[in-house]
């Protein structure tokens, strides 16, 4: 790790600086959406379709408008004559807003209740008849696509079958001929299973529309409030002035606050017509089975191996539940997002992947649950299916993989399917776990303990990630550019506030962007506001998700301090009676070169920017930095997992996790690594536990916090984090970012080590979550 | 019906409906909104507060249950002497990140150290599985509980 080259009390880059966020949150004053109350709040619920499938012959909301308390239930029929029935999702698709036509999944939404209290309104809604006319469900996506599948889209115009969308990336030609050289093909079929981000704060709203002037102000969990307002503007026709979303503390967001929601708009439309606030907060059961779910790919790879273990190419077929509408929040470029990532950390010259998506009677959502676009999966696939070739050709899987790395001379370094990584040690990285976790002994335990009839079995994941989007000429969100900002201003005093695009959800921007500009210009990160989620308060950015921000929003902050740098030497020069070019600044202090004792400092600056300054410069210190990356970072990772099996029962425990992550330049070492325990978590959440399934009748089973697992500290693992450090060499201050790394890598690394424990068995795959029934009965199988 | 809650030591005489929940009369009758919801089943402890010294789920307790009880919530913890250790020992070991879980963690981390004064990793582990947190990986939050209570331990052999 590169020293800081700030004093602790400037507390730039390097420091791990306490988080400013904290002082409101621990004692009870963060500011949540459910926490903000204004005059007149009306409260809305929803009405949700308790069948997967079914038409809708009529609703009678009689009884539950008579209620006292009530004002209005509001149903599809009402939107429709507003033109708001249905919605764009982010994948160009539409969804249903309030249904009119049929329900097509299990909790979607048919009527909402405005009343003076939540509690009226969620009693109202047992008074709301709906008259459904059953049909049959289709609960996998390979139902779905069977020749005379009930159409499930019969709304939309030219749709004749239940495919979402085909996609397909890679040169064909090339990877058959790469097939056609190997020595063997190895296979690997797995399903990534649906699953859900579920922050502990649930999604909501609280839309005020003044009904004179039309301005309309929309707190929001929204982990992309600026978009959201073109959004709104676009879908609603609302003028865009007069729309402000405002994104208060975030409980968590992990993609679940990137889409717009039909609850979102329904309370927005109901503000508009009555006249009041409306508040809607999600109950938790609402959160899991109508928002945002994520994964859900049924993948086949094959690798082209030779005998020594060398790959020629990678071919993937893969089929995704998308639910009963296409509703990825991803680039526009990419059906099945950044999936293509998936040739991972290794060198070799052909993939094809074909992908297509289908519809199902679920909900929709597939978003990007702690990860850049569908890379989860992508590094799920190719790491387990490294280990599995490993297998199959006889060698171990750790140097199966230092066989196969991309080079740290060979980058940028251009993949089969287009990615350009921009730097990495793969090599160092994973020698530096193995050292740690003390691999060969390890084997050679692994072994002892085989013939004992115990079971270890260890597990490595190598994962590079893809994450900033990203570049103009590539990456646009429902045509907005995936540009991001910042707008620094300096008081007469020397103090700043800095203005972001980007919003927290609990990664600590408030004082990471801070040690940014700390680092640039000296001035002390505690004297720095960072300001973020209100939309009339701070310049236009796509939002945090994906790690975008400390790849755009970071690289947005250096590059607009950097401007203020470049002003304020000028005034330095000025007040030094020197020339421009011979001022030189370091933490905060602009001295002559050559004459260390004449200087000035930033504080002194700042007042003379406002006070005193040089002929024909404009007054002020301050700027806006809009930031179009070159292209996108590439964190990396390796982890390795060490598990102890139980073969009578199935039951495997976490021995060993020793997580080496390299996002580059590290801006907050504490909060770097706060963020790297949390990904992990979730990782192992998925790998044993978090499952959103459904029974065939279309019911969603994990409609709760008892059915739907999350993992408490009881289960979590104890982690072993180390660090490499090679910078992004086009990022201002070579950050990587690193939010979600850890989610990305370690499910392979957790599922890897089980397999490794049966492999001897022949035991090649178990679906995730690895539970221990699925874990017993293939030890079952095999024996 | 009437109730009578002592909230953060102040006295809260309320006409409440029976079938309202704790957490609902703290966050809007009393207006206290430190004490979050998060999934409303008694599953992820975001409600957590003190009834009497005891961490219960106030989303699933009645507020007419706590009448004539002492109830201390997440505004309650600091005291004229300032943050209560458990708070600061949370920043300093960066026990939280976005926060929504931290009030119910911090009160079932005070209750745990008033009654262990030097809890394992294993006890402290224990007393929050009934709190649910999706940001730190949770081994912040057990640092942070030890760290508080070493510090309350070195100030009472101190004084």
């Amino acid at each position: 790790m590169a020293a800081p080259t700030t004093p602790a009390e400037i507390g730039g880059i390097g420091h791990s600086v306490q988080r400013k966020e904290d002082a409101r949150l621990i004692e009870g004053q963060g500011n949540f959406l459910d926490d903000i109350d204004l005059p007149g709040t009306l409260h809305m619920a929803i009405l949700r379709s308790p069948l997967a499938h079914a038409r809708i012959n009529g609703i009678d909301s009689s009884a539950a408008t008579a209620i006292d308390g009530v004002l209005a239930v509001v149903t599809g029929d009402l939107m429709d004559q507003h033109g708001l029935a249905w919605m764009p999702t982010l994948s160009g698709d539409t969804q249903a807003v309030l249904a009119t036509d049929k329900v097509r999944y299990q909790g979607q939404e048919v009527a909402a209740v405005i009343a003076t209290d939540p509690y009226i309104a969620t009693d109202a809604l047992e008074h709301i008849e709906v008259d459904y006319e059953e049909l049959p469900p289709i609960t996998t996506p390979q139902q779905s696509l069977e020749e005379g599948a009930a159409l499930i889209r019969d709304e939309k115009e030219g749709q004749t079958d239940n495919l979402a969308y085909t996609w397909e990336t890679g040169d064909q030609g090339a990877t058959e001929e790469a097939f056609a050289q190997a020595d063997r093909v190895v296979t690997l079929e797995t399903h990534y299973p649906r699953s859900h981000p579920a922050p502990l704060e649930t999604c909501g709203i609280l839309a005020d529309v003044n009904s004179v002037t039309g301005q309309a102000t929309i707190y929001m969990t929204s982990q992309a409030p600026h978009a959201h307002r073109t959004l709104f503007a676009m879908v609603a026709g609302l003028p865009e002035q007069n729309i402000r979303i405002v994104s208060p503390d975030i409980g968590g967001g992990f993609g679940n606050k990137v889409p717009i929601y039909p609850g979102y708009v329904v309370a927005t439309a109901a503000s508009l017509l009555i006249g009041q606030p409306v508040k809607w907060v999600e109950s938790r059961t609402e959160n899991l089975i109508s928002t945002g779910f994520a994964r859900d790919y049924y993948m086949k790879g094959e690798l082209a191996v030779t005998d020594e273990g060398r790959i020629l190419g990678l071919r993937v077929d893969m089929l995704s539940d998308q639910g009963a509408f296409y509703s990825d929040a991803q680039p526009t470029q990419f059906r099945a997002g950044l999936f293509h990532v998936v040739t991972g950390s290794y060198d070799f010259p052909a993939a094809h992947i074909n992908c297509k998506g289908a519809f199902t009677n679920k909900a929709p959502g597939g978003v990007a649950y702690r990860c850049s676009f569908r890379i989860t999966e992508a590094s799920y696939l190719i790491e387990r299916l490294v280990q599995t070739a490993a297998y199959e050709v006889g060698i171990d899987p750790a140097e199966m993989r230092l066989k196969n790395f991309i080079q740290p001379e060979q980058f940028p370094y251009e993949t089969a399917t287009g990615f350009v990584y921009d730097s990495g040690d793969y090599p160092t990285a994973l020698r530096t776990a193995m050292d740690e976790v003390g691999y060969e002994d390890l084997r050679r335990e692994q072994a002892e303990a085989r013939a004992e009839g115990q079971l270890i079995g260890i597990g490595i994941a190598h994962f590079t990630e893809a994450v900033g989007a990203g570049p103009s000429r590539t990456y646009d969100i429902a045509g907005l550019k995936m540009i991001d900002s910042a707008e620094l201003r300096v008081h007469p005093t020397g103090k700043a506030i800095l203005k972001l695009g980007v919003k927290t959800q609990g990664q600590g921007h408030e004082t990471t962007f801070a040690q940014i500009v700390a680092e640039v210009l000296g001035i002390p990160a505690n004297d720095i506001k960072v300001e973020h989620g209100d939309t009339d308060h701070t310049p236009y950015g796509l939002g945090t998700y994906a790690s975008r921000s400390t790849p755009v929003g970071g690289a947005a902050t250096a590059v607009v301090a950097r401007k203020l740098a470049e002003k304020s030497k000028k005034i330095a020069a000025h007040l030094l009676e020197a020339a421009d070019e011979d001022i030189e600044l370091a933490s905060g202090v602009f001295s002559v070169a050559g004459s260390p004792d004449r200087s000035v400092t930033i504080q002194d600056v700042a007042l003379a920017a406002y006070t005193n300054l040089p002929e024909g410069m404009e007054y002020g210190l301050e700027d806006v930095t809009y930031y179009d990356p070159p292209n996108l970072t590439y964190p990396y990772g390796s982890y390795i997992v060490v598990v102890e099996v139980d073969p009578d029962t199935g039951v495997w425990e976490v021995q060993r996790m020793v997580a080496l992550d390299d996002c580059g330049v590290r801006i907050n070492p504490m909060i770097v690594e706060g963020q790297i325990c949390g990904g992990l978590t979730e990782g192992f959440a998925m790998s044993a536990m978090q499952w959103i399934t459904f029974d065939d009748d279309g019911n969603c089973i994990g409609a709760n916090f008892m059915d739907y697992l999350v993992p408490t500290a009881w289960e979590t693992p104890r982690f072993e984090l180390l660090a490499t450090e090679v910078p992004s060499p086009h990022h201002p201050i070579g950050a990587k970012g690193v939010g979600e790394s850890a989610t990305v890598g370690s499910p392979a690394a957790f599922v890897n080590a089980v397999i490794d424990a049966l492999a001897h068995l022949g035991v090649r795959n178990i679906d995730m979550p690895v539970l221990p029934d699925r874990v017993w009965a293939a030890i079952d199988a095999a024996s | 019906m009437e109730i009578n809650i002592t909230i953060n030591g102040s006295d809260h005489a309320s006409d409440v409906e029976p079938r309202t929940l704790l957490v609902d009369h703290i966050r809007r009758t009393v207006g206290l909104t430190g004490t979050h919801v998060g999934c409303d089943t008694t599953s992820c402890g975001a409600c957590t507060v003190l009834m009497d010294g005891n961490p219960v789920k106030a989303c699933t307790v009645l507020a007419a249950q706590a009448d004539g009880t002492e109830v201390t919530t997440v505004e309650g913890l600091k005291t004229a002497d300032g943050l209560h250790p458990i708070q600061s020992a949370f920043t300093d070991d960066h026990g939280l990140q976005c926060g929504f879980c931290t009030p119910g963690m911090m009160l079932v981390g005070a209750s745990l150290i008033a009654e262990n004064a030097d809890p394992s990793d294993d006890e402290v582990r224990w007393a929050i599985s009934g709190n649910l947190c999706r940001c730190t990986g949770y081994i912040n939050i057990v640092k942070a509980i030890q760290t508080a209570a070493a510090r309350v331990a070195e100030s009472s052999n101190g004084s």
